[in-house]
C-alpha cells in the first residue's frame, strides 16, 4: 500500500482572487476628503421684520460687479488688498461695544487699530455685508468670502497668541478632542466674541 | 555522497503562500477606506474654487450634496447653471423636497446637525447659488457648506 500523505489544499489562486478584489477597490476609492467653507445661513425673518437700524460707519460694504470687479467702501480694489481692509475695519475700535445681558461691553480693549472715527466702533458691531450680481462668478464670490475669513482668522490667531500663547486654530483642535474642558471652552467662547464672524449677503443685483 | 545527490533536483518553488496575506491587507485597507459614489454626476464633474479657510465636513451620513454645473446632456444647454439633485438635473423649485426627502433618511434628533454641501463650478454664477440659498432657507436648513478644495499658500 502506498504511504498516505496529508492532501494539501491548492490555495494558489487564492491570491488571484484578492488581487480581483483589491484592483476593484482600488478602482473604486475616492480618497479625496469633502472640504468646503462653511456658512450659517440667517432664518428667514417673520413678514412685518423691521430690521434694525445700524449706523452706516459700522458697516463695511463689498460689493462685487458682474465683471467680478470689487468695489469696497465706494472705491474700487483688488481682491488681493481686501484681506487688509477688512482686517483695518474690523479691528478698527472706535467707539463703545453693544450692550449683551444690559452688560455694556466698553470700548475695544484688545484693538490695534487706527480708532478713527469713521471706522467701525467694536468687532462685535462691524459687519461686513457683501452684494453680489446674479451673474458674479461664483469662484470670486468665494474668493471674496475666503479673504474676509481669512481677515477674521488673523484677528482671532492674533488675539489668541496674545492671550494665551496659542494659534487659535490649535486652541480650536484640542477643544475639539476634549469637549468637558471647561477652561478650553471658555477661551474658544472667548475669542470668538471678541471677533464675532458677521459677514451678511445681501440680495444680489441683476 | 550519492546518497546525498539523489533527493534535490531542479528548481526549488518560492514559498508564495504569505502573498495572499498582503494582498488580503491591501484589500481590507481599501474596503474600509472606500466610499460609494453614490450618485452618478450628470453635470461635468465642477472645478472648485480653492480657498483657504476651508473645513472637513464631518459626519458623511449627515451631508447632502447639491452639484452645480454644465450638463453633459447637450439638450440643457451649455451654461455652467445647472443644478443637479439625485441623479437628475433639476430646477431650485427641488431642492425643499430634496432636502426633506434627505431628512426623512437620518434621526429626528441629528437634523440640525445636517449639512448641504453645495458643490458648484467656479463658473457658475452666484444668482444660481441664491436662488438655492433662498430654498434651504425655507426648509430651515441652515447649515451650508461651499465645497472648495484646500489652497496652500
Amino acid at each position: 500500500m502506498a504511504r498516505r500523505e496529508n492532501p494539501e489544499i491548492n490555495a494558489g489562486s487564492m491570491a488571484d482572487i484578492a488581487f480581483l478584489l483589491l484592483i476593484f477597490f482600488l478602482v473604486t476609492t475616492t480618497m479625496n476628503v469633502d472640504s468646503g467653507v462653511s456658512k450659517k445661513l440667517s432664518e428667514k425673518p417673520p413678514a412685518d421684520y423691521v430690521p434694525p437700524v445700524i449706523k452706516e460707519k459700522n458697516i463695511f460694504e463689498v460689493s462685487i460687479n458682474r465683471n467680478n470687479e470689487l468695489l469696497v467702501e465706494g472705491e474700487r480694489m483688488d481682491i488681493k488688498d481686501l484681506k487688509e481692509a477688512a482686517i483695518s475695519f474690523v479691528d478698527n475700535g472706535g467707539g463703545e461695544g453693544k450692550v449683551e445681558n444690559g452688560v455694556a461691553t466698553g470700548p475695544c480693549s484688545y484693538c490695534k487699530g487706527d480708532r478713527s472715527d469713521d471706522s467701525s466702533d467694536h468687532p462685535n458691531k462691524a459687519i461686513i455685508s457683501v452684494q453680489s450680481d446674479r451673474l458674479t462668478e461664483y469662484g470670486t464670490y468665494l474668493t471674496v468670502q475666503d479673504e474676509l475669513l481669512k481677515a477674521y482668522s488673523f484677528l482671532r490667531n492674533r488675539l489668541s497668541v496674545e492671550k494665551y500663547k496659542i494659534p487659535f486654530e490649535e486652541l480650536e483642535e484640542s477643544y475639539k478632542d476634549n469637549r468637558a474642558n471647561e477652561n478650553l471652552k471658555n477661551k474658544v467662547e472667548f475669542i470668538k466674541t471678541a471677533y464675532p464672524q458677521i459677514i451678511s449677503d445681501q440680495e444680489p443685483t441683476n | 555522497m550519492s546518497k546525498f545527490r539523489k533527493k534535490k533536483k531542479g528548481m526549488p518553488a518560492v514559498n508564495t503562500a504569505a502573498l495572499p496575506d498582503i494582498v488580503f491587507m491591501l484589500l481590507f485597507f481599501f474596503m474600509v477606506t472606500t466610499t460609494m459614489r453614490e450618485t452618478s454626476l450628470q453635470i461635468d464633474a465642477p472645478r472648485l474654487p480653492s480657498a483657504t479657510e476651508v473645513k472637513k465636513l464631518e459626519h458623511k451620513s449627515l451631508v447632502t450634496t447639491i452639484y452645480v454645473g454644465k450638463a453633459k446632456d447637450a439638450k440643457y444647454g451649455t451654461s455652467y447653471n445647472r443644478i443637479q439633485l439625485n441623479d437628475k438635473i433639476a430646477t431650485a423649485d427641488e431642492v425643499p423636497a430634496f432636502i426633506i426627502n434627505a431628512r426623512s433618511k437620518v434621526s429626528e434628533a441629528e437634523v440640525p446637525f445636517m449639512t448641504t454641501s453645495i458643490k458648484a463650478d467656479t463658473e457658475s454664477s452666484v444668482g444660481t447659488i441664491i436662488d438655492i440659498r433662498l430654498k434651504l432657507r425655507d426648509v430651515n436648513a441652515l447649515k451650508i457648506s461651499y465645497s472648495a478644495s484646500k489652497k496652500t499658500e
